[in-house]
């Protein structure tokens, strides 16, 4: 029975006593620890999701840039295949110009050898008939220096036109 | 590691045989007993080595402050001072056959007995460990704990997550102090009063009481709508039972407590019972082979009680906590009933 009789005096201490020591223990201890606690809980979540959202961030930007490559690398073939095509283009008209060009050269050259030719043909005719004209000439004076021949050349002539 | 035990269990089989002769001649275990887990005037470490403790007695409202060595004489026999005597724990008014008088009233024991010196003790010690723990987090701020500190952080956490949080809800804030300071005072508390000439102060039923009362009282001063209306209207109960329910209800708040006061006290002094009676076989057989055995069982018995004290601490501080949580208890509608 003794034991399960609380004594006065020692409610009276316990009371007093721990009331005192919940006050400056709240008071001195666990409002900084507990703050503390928080506060650093509180910092390494925002340590975490600063991570977390740089790691985002990363891979926004990396999505980004590999955006940007794929654009410039669009852009590059698209620069490319139109320097390509304007210089097909170009090599195109330059060979064009250049077959025209050619086919026209070799015209106005097979024209002019055409009148060389031409002019050649009649200066060779006109230097035959004059020299037919001189060498007959010549065989005439040649031929008709005595009379007998004169006769037998007319005789010939006449000969001639009888059998027409 | 190893001597400091066999130092201690020394200490505690040395106090056990010291007590035999004052019995005279015969070993009474019940005695021996009694007289460790009850409170005294004085602190008996070991054989001559005796703390005698102020006694304070307030008499009609006079303030009375002396030596309790007064109470001794030089073959330590307890003798009458100034018309007071201690008989059986107890100081009483003494009549003039040195025998305690008729009249005891009004006279108020505060005497600082072994128990308050044990509290007193304890306190220092709490505030020794929790002061150096806080300056520790105003030096290390924002850094990892360090040493003591971080021995007793996880703790500090796990009252707060899994005790308070888990049991209180979003309230939880304002009854971390006192989760706090009744966990970490049981449980500080419960070793000293394993340590070998140590006080059972948790083990006495007056200091549970209070702590049982302090978490009444709060348990009952932060109790919501919800809570009263749970008492005085039990939600899906019909109106006709109500002269059963709210005598139910109300006792139901002095029990949840009540038992809060008894399970501590039990718990700690049941301890300390079996390992001084374990201690006792050895002078009841009046063996020294006797000796090894008791030793062994004893041994464990104390592994099992530090187990027990941070248990004890740690239920009694959960259920503070679920009783506190019940009275802020936020209403979730009639399913869960």
């Amino acid at each position: 029975m003794e034991l399960v009789t609380p004594g006065i005096g020692l409610i009276f201490w316990q009371t007093v006593t721990f009331i005192i020591v919940l006050f400056l223990l709240s008071k001195f201890a666990w409002k900084p620890i507990m703050n503390a606690l928080h506060e650093r809980e509180t910092s390494i979540e925002n340590a975490l999701s600063a991570a977390e959202k740089a790691k985002l961030e990363m891979q926004g930007l990396k999505a980004e840039n590999e955006k940007l490559l794929a654009e410039a690398r669009m852009e590059r073939d698209k620069i490319l295949k139109e320097a390509s095509d304007a210089g097909n283009a170009l090599v195109e008209t330059a060979r064009q110009k250049a077959n025209e060009e050619g086919s026209r050269m070799i015209a106005q050259a097979r024209e002019s050898i055409e009148n060389e030719k031409r002019a050649a043909i009649t200066e060779v005719k006109n230097m035959a008939a004059a020299l037919s004209v001189d060498i007959a000439e010549r065989i005439l004076r040649k031929e008709l220096s005595n009379p007998q021949a004169q006769q037998e050349l007319a005789k010939d002539y006449i000969n001639e036109v009888t059998l027409n | 590691m190893k001597k400091l035990f066999i130092l201690l269990f020394s200490f505690l089989t040395i106090t056990a045989s010291a007590e035999a002769p004052v019995e005279g001649g015969e070993f009474k275990p019940g005695d021996m007993i009694t007289h460790h887990i009850a409170d005294d005037y004085n602190w008996h470490f070991a054989d001559g080595v005796t703390l005698y403790l102020p006694v304070i007695l307030i008499d009609n409202g006079t303030p009375k402050v002396f030596s309790s060595s007064n109470f001794y004489d030089e073959n330590h026999e307890l003798v009458p001072y100034e018309g007071y005597m201690v008989s059986h724990g107890h100081i009483y008014r003494a009549d003039a056959n040195g025998q305690p008088a008729a009249d005891q009233s009004s006279l108020i024991d505060i005497s600082i007995t072994k128990n308050v010196a044990s509290l007193f003790l304890s306190v220092a010690l709490l505030f020794a460990v929790f002061f150096t723990i806080a300056g520790s987090y105003k030096k290390n701020n924002g850094k990892a704990p360090r040493g003591i500190q971080s021995f007793f952080e996880p703790i500090i956490i796990f009252i707060r997550d899994e005790i308070a949080k888990a049991n209180i809800g979003p309230k939880y804030e304002r009854y971390m102090p006192y989760l706090l300071t009744v966990f970490f005072f049981i449980w500080f508390n419960n070793l000293l009063g394993l340590m070998p000439g140590g006080a059972n102060l948790t083990g006495n039923i007056a200091v549970t009481l209070v702590l049982a009362t302090l978490t009444l009282l709060i348990t009952v001063f932060s109790g919501n709508k919800n809570y009263w209306k749970h008492i005085f209207a039990t939600p899906g109960v019909p109106v006709w039972l109500a002269p059963i329910m709210i005598p139910v209800e109300l006792i139901g708040i002095i029990t949840k407590p009540f038992s809060l006061m008894v399970r501590l006290f039990a718990n700690i002094t049941a301890g300390h019972i079996i390992i001084l009676s374990l201690f006792s076989l050895i002078f009841i057989f009046q063996s020294i082979a006797v000796g090894p055995l008791s030793v062994a069982f004893a041994t464990f018995m104390n592994f099992l009680e530090l187990f027990v004290a941070l248990l004890q601490a740690y239920i009694f501080t959960l259920l503070s906590a679920m009783y506190f949580g019940g009275a802020v208890e936020e209403h979730h509608g009639d399913e869960h009933h």
